[in-house]
């Protein structure tokens, strides 16, 4: 492909870890790689991704509005006259797949969504995704003309340096502007690394029995200076906040570690974390099926093992 | 959306690569939360009233009547053979047709992501497609004055935002507690009125939908590598050293 775009977004004041995951994975493919991302974070984003290999950053004004419509008109007028990528690579994030999703009407074109993969093949793209909570792998291939459009799941590709360059900036005018306002943004305060970034990862499911009990998974996760993470179940019985939630329909984790406490393993919740280099499980539950991907596993009960682990590694 | 059964294991079907459809469809558990706000919206408004709008295979209405049950007033379905193999903008131009037949919609609600196909697009493709401002991943809607106010998901807290109607707003998990549906309500439900329509009706071109308007092609299907189970151990009252033992040999304590 001679040319791959990416749609860039940030985390805070730096580059979104898709975002140089796209990069590196379209810097790959050979060709140009130029990103559009929104005017205030255009200057910081050519700064990070020129050393990923980004040669370019569209600077896309949205206003006091979302990524969605501005961003795909910048990306659609450019198209139109004549400035046109073989592909265009988007995280399976908030914004990216409204982005996505505006310009596939814009372009009238299909769209891959929630990839693992892509490679071109004699002409052809051809984009993979997981199904059946990552037991079946899919490939499909467009049929369409391009611009090809498709995003990905984050941790899919790694991210790698490869050049020493900053990336140009041009703005480029948004034809058409959002008609949502945004009135304010909200920060939740964190403490401790961030659950998709974390080295260590400890997850607590239904089998904690009660929210105050998910206190023994925030102490674990803090004594390892991990991440505490969560199963589904217990994101919508409101025990802890959706951005906890691990899976599917939650984050992708790879941490070195992963500590599955009062957690069945429904596939769902494996794939987003059977990427994890070790697993541990805790399970009262001997034919529970995260057993069937754990290093180590122990057939107990989580009010026994945790409070007595959390006393061992006190002394530690 | 009406959804083959999650607690049965989706399969493809081998001959044309599709999702399998066949069976009972039920509400999707994703639109569940998106009809009950829906219906607490009405409610507070002192009025008005809760259509569904849906596209499934052979008729199938039975997530529809679930969902008429918990209170909306009426449905469309489009149901047509051709339609088999459509993509998330195929399902988008059929819907936002449908959604054009609704007269006066202030608010279109969907969810962020079907638990199906899960491609986590066609709500703001129905969006373009009709010209409507959106707001993807809502944890809280209130509509007041003409405007909806939301507080939309972001990776790092929310974003408070509005817009005005008419506006569509996806739904996250989990934003209201879905009403079950009474003996009363399934009663009623089998009356309330459920209005059958056809590509044909809807003015959509044949082409745009289906295999043809999806424009792309599996080519191949294979399982995913399995990963190896370990050592499983019974907790004798050492588990917990067990793991101690483990978190020393990867260096992390
Ligand atoms: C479309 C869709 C998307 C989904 N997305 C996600 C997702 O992103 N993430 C996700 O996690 N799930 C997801 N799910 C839900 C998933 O199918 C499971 O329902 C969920 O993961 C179960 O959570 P759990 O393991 O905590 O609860 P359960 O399945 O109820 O498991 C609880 C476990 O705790 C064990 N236990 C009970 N008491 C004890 C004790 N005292 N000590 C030790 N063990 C004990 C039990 O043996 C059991 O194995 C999704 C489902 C659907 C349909
Ligand atoms: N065939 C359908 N019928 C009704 N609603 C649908 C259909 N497909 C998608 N939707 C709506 O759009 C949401 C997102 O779907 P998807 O983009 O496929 O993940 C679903 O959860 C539904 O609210």
């Amino acid at each position: 492909m001679d040319k791959i775009w990416i749609h860039a977004e940030v985390n805070g004041d730096k580059p979104a870890t898709i975002t140089l995951e796209l990069a590196t994975k379209a810097r790959s493919l050979g060709g140009t790689v130029e990103a559009f991302a929104e005017a205030g974070n255009a200057e910081m984003l050519a700064g990070a991704l020129g050393e990923y290999g980004v040669s370019k950053v569209y600077s896309v004004d949205i206003g006091d509005s979302l990524a969605g419509p501005a961003i795909a008109s910048a990306m659609a007028a450019q198209i139109e006259s004549g400035n046109a990528p073989g592909l265009v690579m988007f995280g399976s994030t908030y914004d990216g797949r409204d982005v996505l999703a505006r310009l596939s009407v814009k372009l009238d074109r299909p769209v891959l969504t929630n990839n693992i993969d892509v490679a071109e093949d004699g002409g052809t793209v051809k984009c993979t995704t997981q199904i059946f909570g990552g037991q079946t792998v899919v490939e499909t291939a467009f049929k369409s003309e391009a611009p090809h459009l498709a995003n990905f799941r984050p941790k899919s590709f790694a991210a790698e340096p490869g050049n020493s360059t900053t990336a140009a900036v041009e703005s480029v005018d948004a034809p058409e502007k959002g008609k949502v306002r945004l009135v304010e943004r909200h920060v939740e305060e964190r403490s401790g690394p961030v659950l998709d970034e974390a080295p260590i990862v400890v997850s607590g499911g239904r089998g904690l029995g009660s929210a105050e009990k998910y206190s023994m998974i925030e102490d674990l996760a803090k004594a390892l200076k991990g991440a505490p993470g969560a199963s589904r179940a217990i994101v919508d019985a409101g025990w802890v906040p959706y951005s906890y939630q691990v899976g599917q329909t939650g984050k992708v984790v790879k941490p070195n570690l992963y500590i599955a406490a009062g957690i069945s393993g429904a596939t769902q919740h494996m794939v987003g974390m059977k990427g994890s280099k070790n697993i541990i499980a805790i399970n009262k539950d001997p034919e529970a099926p995260i057993f069937g991907i754990a290093d180590l596993g122990i057939v107990g009960d989580v009010h026994k093992v945790l409070p007595a682990l959390l006393e061992a590694l006190k002394g530690k | 959306k009406q959804i083959p059964d999650p607690a049965n294991p989706g399969a493809l079907d081998p001959s044309t690569n599709f999702l399998k459809r066949d069976g009972k469809l039920i509400l999707d558990e994703s639109d569940a939360y998106g009809v009950e706000m829906a219906l607490q919206l009405a409610d507070k408004a002192g009025g008005g009233e809760v259509t569904l709008v849906s596209m499934a295979p052979n008729s199938e209405t039975s997530g529809l009547r679930t969902a008429l049950a918990m209170g909306a007033a009426k449905a469309i379905l489009v149901s047509d053979d051709t339609l088999a193999g459509s993509d998330a903008l195929g399902t988008a131009k059929v819907l936002a047709a449908a959604i054009k037949r609704v007269e006066g919609a202030d608010l279109i609600i969907a969810a962020t992501e079907a638990s199906d196909g899960y491609t986590g697009t066609v709500p703001e493709q129905i969006a373009a497609l009709l010209d409507l401002p959106s707001i993807t991943f809502a944890k809280h809607i209130e509509v007041a004055d003409g405007k909806v106010k939301v507080q939309r998901q972001t990776e790092a807290g929310y974003d408070e935002v509005e817009a005005d109607l008419p506006v569509l707003v996806t739904v996250t998990a989990g934003v209201v507690e879905p009403r079950y549906p009474s003996f009363k309500g399934i009663m009623a439900a089998k009356s309330k009125p459920l209005d059958e329509v056809k590509v044909a009706d809807l003015g959509v071109d044949a082409g745009a939908v289906g295999i043809a308007g999806a424009r792309q092609e599996i080519v191949t299907v294979t399982a995913a590598p399995e990963r190896q189970a370990g050592e499983v151990v019974e907790d004798d009252g050492t588990g917990h050293e067990k793991i101690v033992a483990y978190l020393e040999k990867l260096k992390v304590i």
